[in-house]
């Protein structure tokens, strides 16, 4: 099998246009004959439910929560950048573009990344149609503000809640779809398992979460939008469901996984405190417009920070980026914060926090405009650690966030199995080795809005809407599979909780394959890996029964995948001999400690198949080429 | 409009609050007039006005709309207070109500029930008995008569302290209700609630309190 | 810190519940009410018994998973706090604490602290929306809008959906939620055109699910997470009226 990414010819900035007028449509009174299985309700799953109902197809809605609105997009802070140039500062599609690119250190494709830059005005028009409320200005215009590794103010915002007024409104414009009958939703239903009939992706089988009935739905194409997998390290910023299961079994079924060591840490969040910790919270990157990161100059330092005079303080991301200054990237911030730590110069009783302070900026504009502009996430700060950040500089650490590796998808964000496409956060392909702030958002609307509605007209017009059918054997065998790992899963009864092995497979992937990695930590951790999966199916205890609400046993199918998903990671980042991005080998690096990359033999995508349990997955590369983007070492000197 | 006004939740609560403040009106017109109680006249200008009160073709309209209110009052109470109680089958094991709530917003249906049963013995003593019955003594009289017996002026002052309550999370739940709610005016409206559900009842309380006192100073 | 948990178990939707009390020690302040929660399932995992089924997903009080009626509060004793964001230095040592799912006909328990808040979504769907199709958008700038209305829509459109002002309204009523929604739209240039339709739509869906009538306690505007006022219910009012009053349907 070979990759073909389907780039359309032409010049970049018109390959999307072009592309669009050759797709091929499905006849307006034909397209309710075609059925359409989205799983994943967060932005992408959403606003694709949303457009692709409005245009007429039948389409069904799978998700894990109790209810649509749950998806963990409901739960990003920042904002969503757009190329608006509404501030007059020489914003373009070309400098979103560019700077997506650069940010994403020259691992992403181009031709996705400028066609995001492009629809990203679209977005915005669109939510603000829906009645999103964005912040405004006095005079009542849309208000912008900074994020990292930009120089342009183009990042929209809600308060600290735009993912949640963004998905609130992709959610409503899916609501009106449900009202009119296109769309049906199946909240507390899983995905276990894809379905493919004629090497085709003809439909999923899921749990139903409740009652623990194993269905199978039947589509004559299936998306999937179930986001990252950052809960690999188990404490992580994603919401405690989060999981890779529904791409990871895609992956079994045949779907090439792309650049899966490819994971974000986050420089701001709250550090960890204790053992039993369930999870960590971000702090939005927005604070970094305004807030100072700093540590003590000398080792050790016990001093309360007030104590600490200005000299004896280290800016060290002022210092070291003077024209970028705290709003570095945040591969660059998360890596320099651990190298303080690991220095010694960390704060907190863990030695594992740095100061994130607003003393200067209370100082300059007052305490009236920092609370507007940040107020509930001062609120959520002191309500979690008892410190009031008005006061004292807030603590922070870097914590897993986003994941860029993902499924890979070619121009039409369709995967290797014809008629399974992936949107948003579990497809690979618009942020390379690092996803700059605010810029996630962006992505999962364009692929939900914008995208998916031409791209998958293309594919049902060809493949026609042919009878479908659960009773196929293909739909039976999956069922009987899933439902003996169900079984196998409830009577292991072992003595090792699912949280047990899954805080031991976050140890090991933090510590080896988390913010900075070498090649003897990656095979340490191939093996470590390998023991745990073993040690899972010998020993892991799952309590309760298969026929109600057991979370237990949900908790327990998706370790097993982030088990395998955590083996592919490490093989991944051993076999990518480059620093790139948040992919930092410390074998390769500038004087400086900066990524240094290896263009000459690493400029590819690695996508990866699966070829059985106990075999090595097989590589394949996308060679990535640049015309338009002047491909440079990454600097924000 | 009246079936999109009954058949809805929230129209059910803007016929108990239309209905309420049309009460809460005549509370005040009631008790302007019985302060003719006082006029030490041995009765004859508030019999005078009991008299115009019962047989003005104009007042009888008035009193005919009055007691459609009150039953509206009444019949949409208990409308609402079923399907409240049914919205809740199961009650909870413990709760804290007054860490989120004013007392007197609780207990309305409890407060308006011990209102109406004040209601049926007042106009058990004064109406029915001067409307129905050959009079036997004047309106005057049958006051007089009446709060001079202790039990029955305890009970008026009772019925007027959990009047009151009921007037007090009433009168300014009726303006929510009709969707006045304003930064500047709705702290005033609940400071004027307060203040009515002192007045109104502390006023009526008077009364009783006048008679049973007074027959002891001579 | 050590506690004693009473709390609500029960197998499915259509069995009878008990509170099972259980004793949790080596607490410490700094965790979650849900971390502690944790524990003690792990426990109970070790022990082989079935762990106590609970509502949660973000952990940082977005997502509007989780909530439980804590020492006869919804989302427990702290203000303007989900579940998930209420942390054990809220309790006193030794502390006995009762645990209870939501009590609505609106919200049938599901499994032992965990409802089936589904009614909501079905409210929304009634027209808690913009009919406005993908692509046809005029440029975001082209209405102004001002900062205050903006702000106030905010106010309105930050509702989670966690359920705690129908847990908390003595009637369990949800007119707070679906004020929030009436309100958010109502206020903003882009929800104007149906306004009417949405408030007569979403009050019949409200009342169908079986949720009880506002009362004006305030209870609701006290407990909700994201202090959502009670002005947004007096707007959801007066739309209704101005419908009552202007519709030409008789």
């Amino acid at each position: 099998m070979t990759l073909e990414s389907k780039i359309p010819s032409g010049p970049i900035a018109e390959k999307w246009q072009n592309h669009q007028e050759n797709l091929k449509l499905v006849n307006p009174s034909n397209k309710r004959k075609y059925e359409i299985i989205i799983v994943g309700t967060g932005l992408a799953g959403a606003s694709a439910a949303a457009s692709l109902g409005e245009l007429g197809y039948t389409v069904k809605v799978f998700c894990i929560q109790d209810s649509p609105r749950r998806a963990h997009s409901i739960a990003a802070q920042g904002g969503i950048n757009s190329a608006k140039n509404y501030k007059n500062d020489g914003d373009s599609v070309y400098r979103l573009f560019y700077d997506t690119i650069k940010g994403g250190d020259y691992r992403s494709r181009e031709s996705n990344v400028h066609r995001l830059a492009e629809v990203s005005t679209k977005i915005i028009d669109h939510s603000v149609a829906l009645g999103v409320p964005f912040a405004r200005e006095y005079g009542g215009l849309l208000d912008n503000r900074s994020f990292g590794g930009a120089q342009v103010s183009r990042t929209f915002y809600a308060r600290g809640q735009t993912g949640q007024q963004l998905l609130l409104g992709a959610i409503s414009a899916m609501n009106r779809q449900v009202n009119l009958g296109t769309v049906k939703v199946y909240p507390y239903h899983e995905m276990l398992d894809l379905v493919l009939i004629d090497e085709h992706a003809k439909g999923i089988v899921t749990r139903n979460l409740l009652t623990g009935e194993i269905e199978s739905h039947a589509g004559h194409a299936v998306i999937l939008a179930t986001g990252g997998y950052g809960n690999v390290f188990f404490l992580s910023t994603n919401a405690k469901a989060s999981n890779t299961t529904a791409i990871w079994r895609a992956h079994k079924r045949g779907a090439f996984f792309a650049n899966p060591c490819f994971t974000q840490i986050h420089p701001t969040c709250i550090p960890v405190s204790g053992q039993n910790q369930s999870k960590l919270t971000l702090m939005s990157e927005s604070l970094r417009n305004d807030g100072r990161v700093w540590t003590p100059k000398s080792k050790g330092d016990a001093r309360t920070p007030s104590q600490i005079p200005e000299g004896e303080r280290d800016y060290f991301l002022e210092r070291k980026y003077p024209s970028y200054g705290n709003l570095v990237p945040r591969d660059v911030a998360a890596r320099n914060i651990k190298e303080v730590c690991d220095d010694g110069r960390g704060v907190s009783s863990t030695g594992m926090a740095v100061y994130l302070d607003f003393t200067d900026a209370i100082k300059r504009l007052g305490k009236n405009v920092i609370e507007q502009r940040y107020g509930n996430l001062f609120e959520m700060y002191e309500q979690i650690t008892n410190d009031n950040p008005y006061e004292v500089p807030m603590k922070i650490y870097p914590a897993s966030h986003y994941t860029m590796g993902g499924i890979w998808v070619d121009y039409n964000l369709m995967t290797t199995i014809p008629g399974l496409f992936a949107l948003g956060e579990c497809n690979f392909s618009d942020h390379g080795a690092n996803r700059l702030g605010a810029s996630a958002l962006m992505q999962g609307l364009a692929d939900g809005y914008f995208i998916i509605p031409y791209t998958i007209g293309d594919y049902l017009a060809i493949t026609g809407a042919g009878k479908l059918d659960t009773n196929h054997n293909k739909f039976k065998e999956s069922e009987k599979e899933v439902s003996d790992q169900v079984k196998k899963l409830l009577s292991t009864n072992g003595n090792k909780t699912v949280d047990d092995i899954h805080k031991e497979l976050g140890k090991v992937a933090w510590d080896h394959i988390g913010m900075s990695r070498n090649a003897d930590g990656l095979k340490k951790a191939a093996a470590l890996i390998q023991s745990i999966r073993e040690d899972f199916y010998k020993n892991v205890k799952v309590v309760g029964e298969g026929n109600n609400l057991n979370e237990c046993l949900e908790k327990a199918g998706r370790l097993a995948d982030f088990i395998e998903l955590a083996q592919l990671m490490a093989a991944d980042a051993l076999h990518r001999n480059e620093s790139c991005g948040s992919h930092f080998r410390t074998e390769f690096q500038t004087e400086e400690h900066e990524a240094k990359r290896d263009d000459q033999n690493f400029a590819y995508v690695a996508a990866w198949e699966y070829s059985g349990i106990n075999n090595p997955h097989k590589l394949h590369k996308e060679q990535l080429t640049f015309e338009r983007a002047k491909v440079m070492q990454r600097s924000y000197k | 409009m009246i079936n999109q006004l009954s058949s809805s939740s929230v129209g059910k609560k803007i016929i108990m609050s239309i209905t309420g403040i049309f009460l809460c009106l005549f509370l005040v017109v009631h008790l302007s007039g019985n302060f003719l109680l006082f006029k030490n006249d041995g009765g004859a200008a508030f019999n005078h006005y009991s008299e115009f009160m019962s047989t003005n073709i104009f007042i009888r309209i008035g009193e005919i709309i009055l007691f459609i209110g009150i039953l509206a009052h009444i019949i949409d109470a208990l409308v609402l207070t079923i399907k409240n109680k049914q919205a809740r089958p199961i009650q909870y094991f413990m709760t804290d109500p007054s860490a989120n709530t004013a007392f007197t917003s609780r207990f309305m249906a409890i407060t308006g029930l011990t209102v109406l049963i004040f209601l049926v013995i007042h106009l058990r003593t004064f109406m029915v008995e001067h409307r129905f019955y050959e009079a036997k003594e004047t309106m005057f009289d049958s006051v007089k008569t009446a709060f001079e017996n202790p039990y029955y002026s305890s009970l008026y002052i009772v019925a007027m302290v959990l009047l009151g309550f009921h007037l007090h999370h009433g009168f300014q739940s009726s303006f929510q209700s009709l969707g006045i709610n304003h930064n500047k005016y709705t702290p005033l409206i609940k400071k004027l609630s307060l203040l009515f559900s002192i007045i109104i009842p502390f006023g009526f309380a008077t009364m009783p309190a006048y008679f049973y006192f007074k027959q002891f100073i001579k | 810190m050590k506690f004693k948990l009473m709390i609500w178990r029960q197998q499915d939707p259509k069995s009878k519940g008990k509170f099972v009390t259980y004793e949790i020690t080596n607490i410490s302040p700094d965790m979650s009410f849900l971390e502690m929660l944790d524990v003690l399932n792990e426990e109970l995992t070790k022990n082989g018994e079935d762990t106590i089924a609970f509502s949660h997903d973000c952990r940082e009080g977005i997502c509007g998973s989780c909530g439980i009626y804590i020492n006869g509060r919804a989302h427990g004793p702290s203000k303007a706090t989900t579940t998930c964001q209420l942390y054990m230095r809220n309790f006193t040592d030794n502390e006995t604490i009762v645990c209870e799912p939501w009590r609505a006909k609106g919200f049938p328990v599901i499994k032992d602290l965990v409802v089936d808040k589904s009614a909501f979504d079905r409210i929304l769907r009634c027209g808690g929306y913009v009919s406005v199709n993908t692509g046809s958008a005029p440029d975001a700038n082209l209405i102004p809008i001002s900062k205050k209305t903006a702000d106030e829509a905010f106010d309105a459109a930050a509702c989670i959906g966690c359920g705690a002002c129908v847990a908390a309204c003595k009637n369990a009523s949800a007119m707070l939620f679906v004020s929030a929604k009436v309100s958010h739209l109502a206020l903003l240039p882009q929800g104007y055109p149906e306004k009417h339709e949405r408030v007569m739509n979403m009050i019949s869906a409200m009342d169908k699910e079986g949720f009880g009538n506002c009362t004006n306690t305030g209870a609701c505007e006290a407990e909700c997470p994201k202090q959502i006022s009670l002005s947004h219910i007096a707007r959801l009012n007066r739309n209704f009226i101005s419908v009552v009053v202007t519709s030409k349907d008789k």
